[in-house]
């Protein structure tokens, strides 16, 4: 029965890249990947101190049907119009670690799958992307940020490893927490949006780590609290937010590692359908924000890498150990198989690979197109991309 | 401790049908690994509290793993004897506190990647106990009835997108008097078949009417128990170290009387209260309490006949009204409650389908009030529609 249940996975996950290679062919057009349409700038030509990097992760994954398949692609009309024809499509990209919103970011940042306390204000154990970015390449801080949700992300930037770790990593801005400081002491109800956790709701670990302090605000950002206030009464949600900051950032230090993970799409945790495709539809228009951004600043356009990536799934319907789309609890095909997607000089546009790979090769693809060694990291760079 | 050590005079803090039936089968989970020993345990301690058909599946499962020879027993648990455990786990009270031991195993099945053997395990253990000790058909074919979109006059979208393939839709239905036309057809049943917990009304706002031979649960019949289950726990995060995984333990440990809560069925009121403690969301909005609702009696109680109305939920504020901090009334969502209820219709019927006699089951949506619905049945046609005017009972004919 063991082998059987694993021929299902397999079987699955097959047709699940199947499927969504030909989703993605009908509907944006893309074509398979012995079909090589070269971006007219080539990676090559950009000297590495002149690169540049943009990650943006979901926390909070989104599935086939609410996406990429034909019933799902009206929730992300500016990723199939606008950035799957410019980009590299990853469509089978595994996660095997454990899948809570922090720990796998974590992976994701390491290249390692972590097996941290997901809800702990803890570091990871190995180095991150960060580190080795900074260590190698003797960066200063400024050239690499964390824009991330509060719930714990506070010490994604740097790892407890004795090689690298501490002064070695990412600033890591927390705009939900910055959202706190900046509010304190008015008499408001705004206590649920500064500390939700949609995996655990109502909790927020204790922060600590190298979190933005308020008033670097000003001095690097270059925002007064009040602006910073007045502008998020302006705005829906805290991925608004967050993306408001990372343009801050983008136009005030320009960091040439710059990783924003989002999270309103979680709010599925909560069980409303409704509002997680709200989450879909907000995360989709702000990856093609940010994407223009990088196109309209001086110190991006032409030499900036695009990834965008989930976390992981969420649960299939049909497992009846799990509740669909509100939680990723089962560890089934589904909750483990997400995408990936890159854009950029050298990236070739248009086309869709669906070979299996792990999200842990994130970290090595990186190092190569930054010119970083990230020697305890377990995943291999994409070809493909290089 | 492991398995081995189980004794009869551990078992005190028991409730007492519980810790008899345990003791009746001592010696058989004696023989049972700590892997999976547990999670029998954790569904035994709450024999006293479960329905019917859940305590026949209990005791189906341990006579059957007491029917086991010594080589048939590892041949059925192998996977899960394969599992290694931390001796802290060893050293758990998992005898009295069976819940938290399965929930600290979860935890460190993904820490050590363990989670797809256990996985495996199960599978191959739920198939084996499935052949072995079949589940009991229904004493009659099952009917599922969902209304959605409560105080939607008009909606513009299409609806019931993922079972229009499983069954028939109806776009000129009249709905006059709907509602009662269903609910009398749920009593009817009740009175044909009376079996206890075999008919269910679960209503997402207020209770209408219904004959008292339903087993009823409602968000607004609750209102007191959540609002006293909110502060316990604002309270319980508020304390100092109190993590995810304590407060969660808190919350399971709960019962009603802790909430001010008893209508003297000590069965339905720990059944209602889970509702609570147990689910993710339900606290907050009334679709996705209606949902889970839904799936945990079909999953514990296997009804009959089960009747879910879905209500408007609040709406969710966005940040810049929350940062506002206007004191506004609970304002509620009709359109995004529609939706919410619209796909959860579909999870309705697939976890009917779960059930036995699955092949003889039939199902109903209804948008409320409006002229949509759609029928799924053994003899209703697969993914076609039609624009004839009919009633709601000319479609629970089809289905009879």
């Amino acid at each position: 029965m063991s082998s059987h249940f694993s021929a299902i996975n397999q079987e699955l996950a097959r047709q699940l890249a199947w499927s969504r290679r030909e989703f993605l062919r009908t509907g944006a057009a893309m074509a398979l990947g012995s079909t090589l349409l070269h971006n007219p700038v080539a990676l090559a030509g950009i000297p590495i101190k002149k690169r540049k990097v943009v990650v943006i992760t979901f926390g909070g994954g989104a599935r086939d049907q609410e996406t990429f398949a034909p019933e799902g692609q009206e929730n992300i009309p500016h990723l199939m119009k606008e950035l799957i024809p410019q980009s590299t499509f990853f469509t089978q990209v595994v996660n095997r670690g454990i899948l809570g919103h922090y720990v796998a970011t974590a992976s994701l940042a390491t290249g390692v799958y972590e097996t941290i306390n997901n809800f702990a204000s803890l570091p990871p154990e190995h180095p991150t992307v960060f580190e080795y970015f900074r260590k190698d390449l003797k960066r200063p801080s400024t050239d690499a940020w964390v824009v991330a949700p509060s719930n714990g992300f506070n010490r994604i930037g740097e790892s407890n490893n004795r090689a690298y770790g501490p002064g070695l990593g990412a600033s890591v801005i927390l705009p939900k927490h910055l959202l706190t400081a900046a509010m304190s002491g008015r008499a408001t109800d705004y206590e649920h949006l500064l500390r939700d956790n949609y995996e655990t709701p109502l909790y927020a670990p204790d922060l600590g780590g190298n979190e933005f302090q308020l008033q670097q605000l000003q001095m690097m950002l270059k925002l007064s609290v009040d602006d910073f206030k007045a502008h998020a009464l302006t705005l829906s949600s805290p991925d608004e937010l967050s993306v408001y900051i990372a343009r801050r950032l983008m136009r005030q230090l320009a960091p040439s590692l710059l990783w924003i993970t989002m999270h309103d799409i979680d709010i599925a945790h909560a069980g409303a359908y409704s509002l997680y495709i709200d989450g879909i539809r907000r995360t989709d228009r702000l990856c093609a924000e940010m994407w223009k951004a990088i196109q309209s600043e001086p110190e991006y356009a032409g030499n900036t890498t695009l990834f965008i990536l989930p976390d992981f799934g969420r649960d299939s319907d049909d497992d009846s150990g799990g509740n669909g789309f509100q939680h990723h609890r089962t560890g089934d095909a589904l909750s483990r198989t997400t995408w990936m997607m890159a854009l950029g000089p050298g990236i070739r546009e248009g086309v869709v690979y669906d070979r299996p790979m792990q999200s842990t090769d994130l970290v090595p693809t990186l190092g190569s197109i930054l010119g970083f060694s990230p020697s305890l990291a377990q995943g291999k760079p994409i070809a493909e991309l290089l | 401790m492991l398995p081995r050590d189980l004794r009869p005079e551990q078992l005190s803090g028991y409730p007492p049908e519980a810790r008899k039936l345990v003791t009746n089968y001592i010696a058989a989970l004696q023989r049972l690994p700590l892997s999976f020993l547990p999670s029998l345990l954790r569904e035994s301690i709450e024999y006293d509290y479960k329905f019917p058909v859940e305590r026949k599946a209990l005791e189906r499962e341990l006579a059957n793993l007491n029917s086991l020879s010594v080589e048939q027993l590892q041949e059925w648990l192998q996977g899960f004897a394969e599992i290694h455990l931390s001796a802290a786990l060893e050293n758990f009270d998992w005898i009295n506190a069976p819940a938290q031991f399965v929930e600290q195993l979860s935890s460190y099945l993904w820490t050590t990647h363990q989670l797809d053997a256990f996985r495996t395990a199960a599978v191959a253990y739920a198939d084996r106990l499935r052949a072995a000790a079949p589940p009991e058909p229904p004493s009659a074919p099952r009917l599922g009835i969902t209304v959605v979109g409560q105080g939607v006059t008009s909606y513009d979208q299409p609806l019931f997108r993922k079972l229009r393939a499983h069954g028939a839709y109806y776009s000129h239905v009249n709905p006059e008097n709907g509602l009662r036309v269903l609910l009398d057809a749920v009593a009817a049943r009740a009175r044909a078949h009376p079996t206890p917990y075999a008919h269910w009304y679960i209503d997402g706002g207020k209770e209408v009417e219904h004959d008292t031979a339903l087993t009823t649960v409602s968000y607004a019949a609750l209102e007191p128990a959540r609002a006293a289950l909110l502060g316990k726990m604002r309270a319980e995060i508020d304390r100092p170290g109190m993590g995810p995984e304590a407060l969660r333990t808190r919350l399971a440990q709960l019962r009603p009387a802790d909430l001010a809560f008893s209508n003297g069925d000590e069965v339905l009121d720990r059944f209602r209260i889970k509702m609570l403690t147990e689910g993710s969301g339900t606290q907050i909005f009334s679709t996705t309490f209606a949902q889970w609702t839904a799936r945990e009696a079909l999953r514990r109680a296997q009804p009959l006949t089960l009747l879910v109305r879905f209500a408007a939920r609040q709406r969710q504020k966005p940040m810049n009204e929350l940062l506002a901090a206007t004191l506004e009334a609970t304002e509620l969502d009709p359109v995004g409650s529609l939706v919410d209820a619209d796909i959860a219709a579909y999870y309705n019927w697939l976890n009917q389908q779960r059930l036995p006699g699955a092949n003889q089951s039939s199902f109903l949506v209804w948008f409320e009030g409006n002229t949509q619905a759609l029928v799924i049945g053994p003899g209703v046609p697969r993914g076609t529609s039609s624009t004839s005017a009919t009633t709601l009972s000319q479609l629970l004919s089809t289905l009879a």
